[in-house]
């Protein structure tokens, strides 16, 4: 059949699945929305209030469902707005395949109205980009496109589609499911020795866990493999929920705002395996101090994270379900029981834990959600204190459950990731954890979310304050608070109200179960405004440049 | 420090070359010169670089040139076991006495005279970095008014050709 470019892309698009996509409109992809408005009730188009929030949106809609997400964004301006959310998936390994419009060909290079090279611009963010400069590619670039997100490591890919190339016709042929041969690295048997070796020799194991486990789908071969060790298991703040939260082995999140539990484990332990995980300054702190007794393991499919940050002593290369069912094949099982009951001791003198003092805390806010939810919910955050309450005080136990923008730290990216979430998740609670500065970048989309009647609920962490760097300036800076108290006197739930949403305030503790019990049963969107304290801190914390070992309890 | 000679197998698209100079500025990669040219199948280029620096920033680059998706091959070119050679054009002023002194050392250095003017001549000479900053420092007395030179070519010695590289991909994958 012969088709225009508009239809072919989105016939590409539906041929891999997809049938939802986030964008916005504008000249040089109005050939592409014409083509979506025939097909509307085939493919879902949610327009954002801005292309940030539409990339956001798709990056939560594949982190949510494990599947590629897909936004679309016109030239110039519209493509610079999706390069923070390419870069916050870039960062995190997510597969999105963002696709811009162009000028005409004949008017490449030549500064024309709202062109920009969004190609060399997101070069260094992208797995791969292309332009496509001549309709009989189109189709094919499209697959393409998506074959590279999803395999080995994922990423962002971007397409570039000159306008004129989507008005240009060809003949397409649907392809269905093709499977193109995906390559299959093989694992080593050698290196599955090699590590089962050191893992059978080791008598004081540490798993590290990180976000490979999740997108490779290993949940349960990690926790096989843990029971099979009996090894304590700490997870990264990617890797959250990709070990039960509730697991007598689990020691939480390791590094910076990690447990004095995993933090004390990995300095002490004699084997680290790390299992998809990257050994983020974050996590690691302090490169020379960091498991100075220990051999360490790395499982990871990507080559180049073997040995980047840190040196190591046994790589494994390939996904990390295949490699952990072949470990899981080749280690002994063993019961360890005094560096168990050591770990045990340390989770139990070192809790997480904060002040009771009578005032509205984030952190029982936190367990509240947990409970009323039955740790069943999604849940986004913005980036802050707010990201790190969250990752704390809500126990995790399935993968895609814990949504947050890890390695870029990308403030304003929860609100959006949190309608890709619920988009992709009909069935499942979303519930967005905010800081107010974040939530102010942002709430433009709470439009998108009444729009679509998402029952979406933001839980606006508010300490009138970019708490974070707050609490680093009272710390580390003699208390000179530059620049980052928000006092102007913005009201959450006339906001929330003028976007007709639904908007409650929680000023005291004994409020919060029944003003979220209320939000839960209400079913729609909501803005649940939460009065904190602005010298609230997170803790536990690893002052820059430390030793985990040297993790601050509290004040 | 080291020098090594990489060799990269890319497609012959119209952005390879930003993609490899952009992630080899990005990551801190020094380096010296870059050369390249359509290969013998004209759908690839190849690309011949010298990167600086240690075994684990060999190991590092290697491995992440290999994950651009154009980047089809990257091999090490051992000085044992490759033959490598740069072109450089040398503009040394001649005055007529010069000019027999100038003539007879490219002769030693197998280099040709390839443009003659009043007060300068052009000198053509290949080799390896060795032998071309050798000649170049011998007609620095003369005076030098330009050098070109174009960077590394690199092959390797023996009876494989390129499709070996493939297997070297597959194993650095
Ligand atoms: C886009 C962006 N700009 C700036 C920062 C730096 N930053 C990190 S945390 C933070 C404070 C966040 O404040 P808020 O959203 O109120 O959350 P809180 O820490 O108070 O929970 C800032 C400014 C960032 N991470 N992202």
């Amino acid at each position: 059949m012969r088709f225009n470019g508009a239809r072919i892309l989105l016939e590409c698009i539906r041929e891999q699945g997809v049938d939802t996509i986030f964008g916005y409109p504008g000249g040089a992809v109005i050939n592409i929305y014409d083509e979506l408005y025939k097909q509307r009730n085939v493919l879902r188009h949610i327009r954002t209030s801005h292309e940030q929030g539409a990339v956001y949106a798709a990056d939560g809609y594949a982190r949510a469902t494990g599947k590629v997400g897909v936004c679309l964004a016109t030239s110039g301006p519209g493509a610079t707005n999706l390069v923070t959310g390419i870069a916050t998936a870039f960062m995190d390994s997510i597969p999105i395949v963002a696709i811009t419009g162009n000028v005409p060909l004949s008017l490449l290079g030549k500064d024309s109205f709202q062109e920009v090279d969004i190609m060399g611009i997101t070069m260094p963010i992208t797995k791969h980009n292309f332009i496509v400069k001549d309709i009989s590619n189109l189709a094919d670039t499209v697959r393409s496109a998506f074959e590279i997100a999803k395999s080995g490591r994922p990423g962002p890919v971007l397409i570039n589609i000159p306008k004129d190339i989507t008005a240009h016709i060809t003949e397409y042929k649907r392809i269905t499911h093709k499977d193109r041969k995906v390559k299959d690295i093989p694992i080593s048997p050698d290196s599955i020795a090699q590590a089962a070796d050191l893992i059978n020799m080791s008598k004081r194991p540490f798993i590290y866990a990180g976000g490979g486990v999740g997108c490779s789908g290993a949940a349960d071969e990690l926790v096989e493999f843990a029971e099979m060790l009996d090894a304590p298991t700490g997870c990264s703040l990617m890797g959250l929920g990709c070990f039960p939260g509730t697991h007598r082995l689990f020691t939480g999140m390791i590094g910076m705002h990690g447990t004095m539990a995993s933090n004390l484990t990995a300095t002490n332990c004699d084997l680290l395996i790390a299992v998809g995980a990257r050994f983020s300054d974050r996590v690691v702190s302090n490169v020379k101090r960091f498991a100075p007794n220990a051999k360490i393991v790395q499982i990871d499919i990507d080559p180049t994270e073997i040995s980047k940050n840190i040196e190591i002593d046994c790589h494994i290369m390939g996904d990390v379900k295949k490699v952990l069912s072949q470990l899981n094949s080749h280690v002994k099982r063993v019961i360890r029981e005094e560096w168990v009951d050591q770990v045990i001791g340390w989770k139990q003198q070192y809790p997480l834990k904060y002040k009771r003092d009578g005032g509205l805390k984030p952190q029982y806010i936190m367990e509240k959600i947990y409970e009323l939810t039955k740790g069943e919910a999604i849940i986004t955050t913005e980036v802050g204190q707010n990201q790190i309450w969250a990752a704390q005080y809500y126990k995790y136990t399935r993968p895609r459950t814990y949504i947050s923008s890890g390695g870029l730290g990308t403030m304003g990216y929860g609100l959006g990731a949190s309608i890709g979430a619920q988009v992709g998740m009909p069935h499942k609670r979303v519930i967005n954890i905010a800081g107010d500065g974040s939530f102010l970048m942002n709430c433009n989309e709470l439009a998108t979310v009444v729009e679509n009647n998402l029952p979406i609920i933001v839980v606006v962490l508010n300490n009138h304050a970019l708490g974070m760097v707050y609490q680093w300036q009272d710390m580390f800076y003699g208390s000179r608070y530059s620049c980052t108290q928000l006092n102007s006197p913005v009201n959450f739930v006339k906001l929330a109200d003028a976007f007709c949403a639904v908007g409650l305030t929680i000023t005291k503790e004994e409020e919060v179960e029944s003003v979220l019990s209320r939000a839960l049963e209400l079913d729609g969107p909501v803005v649940i405004n939460c009065e904190i304290s602005r010298d609230e801190k997170v803790f536990p914390m690893v002052p820059p440049g430390e030793p985990i070992a040297n993790t601050i309890l509290g004040e | 420090m080291n020098h090594y000679v990489l060799s990269l197998i890319v497609n012959n698209e119209i952005n390879v070359i930003s993609r490899v100079s952009g992630l080899l500025a990005r990551r801190g990669y020094h380096v010296s010169c870059l050369s390249m040219r359509e290969a013998e199948d004209p759908s690839l280029s190849r690309m011949t670089f010298v990167l600086e620096g240690d075994e684990h920033t060999l190991d590092q680059a290697k491995k992440q040139l290999c994950k651009l998706v154009d980047v089809i091959a990257v091999v090490e070119m051992k000085i044992q076991t490759s033959i490598r050679r740069e072109l450089a054009l040398v503009k040394v002023k001649a005055g007529p006495t010069d000019r027999v002194f100038i003539g007879e050392t490219a002769k030693f250095f197998r280099a040709k005279i390839v443009d003659v003017a009043e007060e300068t001549l052009i000198v053509e000479i290949t080799g390896d970095d060795g032998k071309i900053s050798a000649f170049i420092n011998l007609m620095k007395p003369y005076g030098i008014v330009e050098v070109v030179r174009t960077g590394l070519a690199a092959l390797e010695r023996g009876n494989q050709g390129s499709s070996c590289y493939k297997e070297v991909y597959e194993k650095v994958q």
